[in-house]
């Protein structure tokens, strides 16, 4: 498919349709439409406490126009397990004859830290679902507070200095799982996206994909230049793309320059203070790191 | 009279009991995490599940937090879903208690009675299922397995009629774990009786897209919280209306509370669950020596039948309630009711509060005897706490 098919795909998907009160320039709801378009199945989408929940539902409205729930913070992995549990009885009795695919959609707060458990416990029992994190580094709907997610010298209400920490593996937890597919992704590439979504929709059992949804609020930048920016984490090497089909690492994105983290950094105000000299530093550390998983990512794609 | 032959007595564990209810439900999902003493439940569950003697999607969670999270997907999916739990296990459910009931979903979760930690300990008490009162869910006390048996389909109808969550509580080992002669009934009849499960709404009727949890801000909560409210009063007809069909299946009586030889009684004690056998036997002892006692055992606590209670304690001179749960700096959650149901009444009955069998320990029939004996001085004074070594 080309960029265009799938644009007109997308703007004539009308499963969460405008009118939310997301921010302007929000990645949110350009992931979450590709993803919804990229099956043709109905769809069951479930919710954890966030952005994306909050912005879409504020009663008596909704922008949803396929059955959505959302329960708590950290169960969206858990109540969409049991919806799923629901349809396979009603199936085995003949209730229901349709195929339904289930999708959870969770920020980094609700799928790296609180609803780890929750996400883990539902990777291992089996459950048809897609898991998707749309991740903005950080909490961003009680006002940017750190989460095991955001990265490296970023600079979050919880961390004013910038997180000493490097950001967690998730991916690697949830391969852990010996889950079928999980990818990484990005905003700015919505036809790798797509593909990765279709991928993850037909798998079997359950999926996960991991999407970098830049915060024009909190990451501080320009409503304008959420694609720019998150073109320049993949050319960067900051965020790399790549699938894992059935265990096989496949890199989707080598940047044909790989950018230093300056080019990357410069624009976001989380992230600004690296380029002073005093913090020179802690930029080459960070630098490092992601030279480094970048090193790696590169051998175990072959 | 009723052909009893028909129907089978089977020695039945209380929690075999809930499970054997479970399985006439025949739920088409249950999420559950074992505790003990709730691991009976869902074991003999698991077996019925493996067995196929059930339909069900029987989901093994990760945490009972996940358990009543998947039991409210499912329940939101239009689908009848069922967990069961006890103390650290509900402790753990307390968020999504509160979201089952708010979101107006029918489940019903068989609770078996355990202190709560600290410190940890795995016998009966009631601060857990009491830690939960103000959830938005019916809540009924049993006293024997077969209670427990008939108030689980019990709870469904009226949680499925009212569209509010229910807890059906049996005591943690005591109950739940000791034999008794159970009558179950046919499977057909109480098929029958549920009768089939019609959502309004369901989350897989995928023509009628609907969104559920919605964020809700000032201008609309408190409606959606006053429709909870109202809910849970008409709770207490339909509990009534009820108890009066399943009667005609098993010639029972399902009041709001147990009256055991109160009418003409001028000392009483107020007594849930297990507790209130111990005190029945006292009394049957007593009354031979030609003592004027009774026993009122609560069975529906929320929504709590405050008009009726104060009916059925008006007359008497004095009444001890006896809480198997505290409530640190405050009165003891049953007594408050009680005391809180007689404050209409112009000529008031005393009132004395106990305390007894936290974590577990026992109350002896001697010690029921003893309170007795203190209300029949018709004085009352300080909490006391009976058993306790000071
Ligand atoms: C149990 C619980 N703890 C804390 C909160 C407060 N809270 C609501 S949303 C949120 C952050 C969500 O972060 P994330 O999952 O990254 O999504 P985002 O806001 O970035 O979209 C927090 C901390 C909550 N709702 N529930």
């Amino acid at each position: 498919m080309d960029i265009k098919t799938l644009a007109q795909k997308i703007d004539s998907d009308k499963k969460l349709v405008s009118g939310h009160r997301t921010c302007a320039g929000c990645a949110i709801p350009i992931i979450v439409r590709t993803i919804l378009s990229a099956t043709d199945n109905f769809l069951v989408a479930a919710n954890s406490t966030g952005c994306m929940e909050v912005t879409t539902t504020i009663y008596p409205y909704t922008s949803w126009n396929i059955p959505w729930i959302h329960n708590a913070f950290e169960n969206v992995a858990a109540t969409l397990s049991g919806i799923e549990g629901a349809f396979k009885a009603l199936r085995k009795k003949g209730k229901i004859d349709k195929e339904i695919k289930f999708v959870a959609f969770g920020g980094d707060g609700g799928l790296y830290d609180i609803g780890l458990q929750s996400l883990s416990g539902a990777l291992e029992r089996g459950h048809n679902c897609l898991y998707v994190c749309y991740n903005n580094e950080a909490y961003q709907n009680t006002g940017g507070q750190r989460s095991s997610g955001t990265s490296k010298g970023s600079i979050t209400t919880t961390t004013p200095k910038g997180k000493k920490e490097a950001r967690k593996d998730l991916m690697r937890i949830v391969l852990a799982h010996h889950i079928d597919y999980a990818a990484q992704a990005a905003v700015h590439n919505i036809l790798d996206l797509y593909q990765k979504a279709e991928k993850a929709f037909n798998a079997k059992g359950p999926s996960f994909l991991n999407v970098l949804s830049p915060c024009t609020l909190n990451w501080g930048f320009m409503p304008n230049s959420t694609i720019k920016i998150s073109k320049l984490a993949a050319d960067t090497c900051f965020w790399p793309l790549y699938e894992v089909e059935k265990g096989k690492y496949k890199l989707n994105y080598n940047p044909f320059k790989k950018l230093p983290l300056e080019e990357f950094f410069k624009l976001q105000k989380r992230f600004s203070y690296l380029l002073k000299p005093e913090n020179k530093n802690f930029l080459n550390e960070i630098q490092n790191e992601v030279d480094d998983n970048w090193e790696e990512l590169l051998k175990k794609s072959g | 009279m009723k052909n009893l032959n028909k129907n089978k007595y089977q020695a039945l564990i209380g929690g075999h009991a809930a499970a054997e209810a479970m399985r006439q439900i025949n739920p088409e999902v249950v999420a559950a995490y074992p505790i003990t003493p709730q691991t009976p439940i869902i074991e003999k569950f698991a077996e019925f599940a493996a067995d196929k003697k059930v339909d069900t999607e029987f989901i093994c969670a990760e945490s009972e937090h996940s358990a009543l999270s998947a039991t409210v997907g499912a329940s939101a999916a239009g689908v009848r879903a069922m967990t069961a739990t006890s103390s650290q296990g509900l402790a753990l459910m307390n968020e999504i208690l509160s979201v089952a009931s708010g979101l107006r979903l029918p489940i019903v979760m068989p609770m078996v009675n355990r202190a709560l930690s600290a410190p940890i300990n795995i016998h009966c008490d009631h601060s857990d299922s009491m830690s939960a009162r103000d959830l938005g869910w019916i809540q009924i006390f049993c006293e024997t397995a077969q209670e427990v048996y008939e108030y689980t389909f019990f709870a469904l109808k009226l949680a499925e009629k009212v569209l509010l969550p229910a807890m059906v509580m049996q005591d943690g080992f005591s109950t739940s774990h000791n034999v008794e002669p159970v009558k179950i009934y046919p499977d057909k009849i109480i098929k029958k009786f549920i009768g089939q499960y019609k959502p309004k709404y369901s989350l897989l009727d995928i023509k009628k897209p609907i969104t559920v949890g919605p964020l809700v801000l000032p201008d609309y909560y408190f409606e959606i919280k006053y429709q909870e409210i109202e809910a849970m009063e008409e709770a207490r007809k339909v509990y009534l209306e009820t108890g009066k069909e399943l009667k005609k299946i098993t010639g029972n009586n399902y009041p709001y509370f147990e009256k055991y030889k109160l009418d003409d009684a001028e000392a009483a004690i107020v007594v849930s669950s297990s507790s209130a056998g111990t005190a029945k036997a006292v009394i049957d002892k007593l009354r031979k020596e030609g003592k004027k006692v009774g026993l009122l055992k609560p069975i529906l606590f929320r929504p709590f039948p405050q008009k009726e209670i104060r009916e059925s304690l008006k007359n008497l001179k004095i009444i001890a309630v006896l809480d198997r749960s505290v409530s640190f700096g405050g009165e003891a959650p049953l007594f408050s009711e009680i005391k809180n149901s007689l404050y209409p009444l112009d000529k008031k009955p005393l009132l004395q509060s106990y305390v007894f069998g936290l974590g577990g320990r026992d109350l002896f029939e001697q010690e029921v005897e003893e309170v007795f004996e203190e209300l029949l001085k018709n004085k009352t004074g300080q909490v006391k706490y009976i058993g306790l070594r000071k």
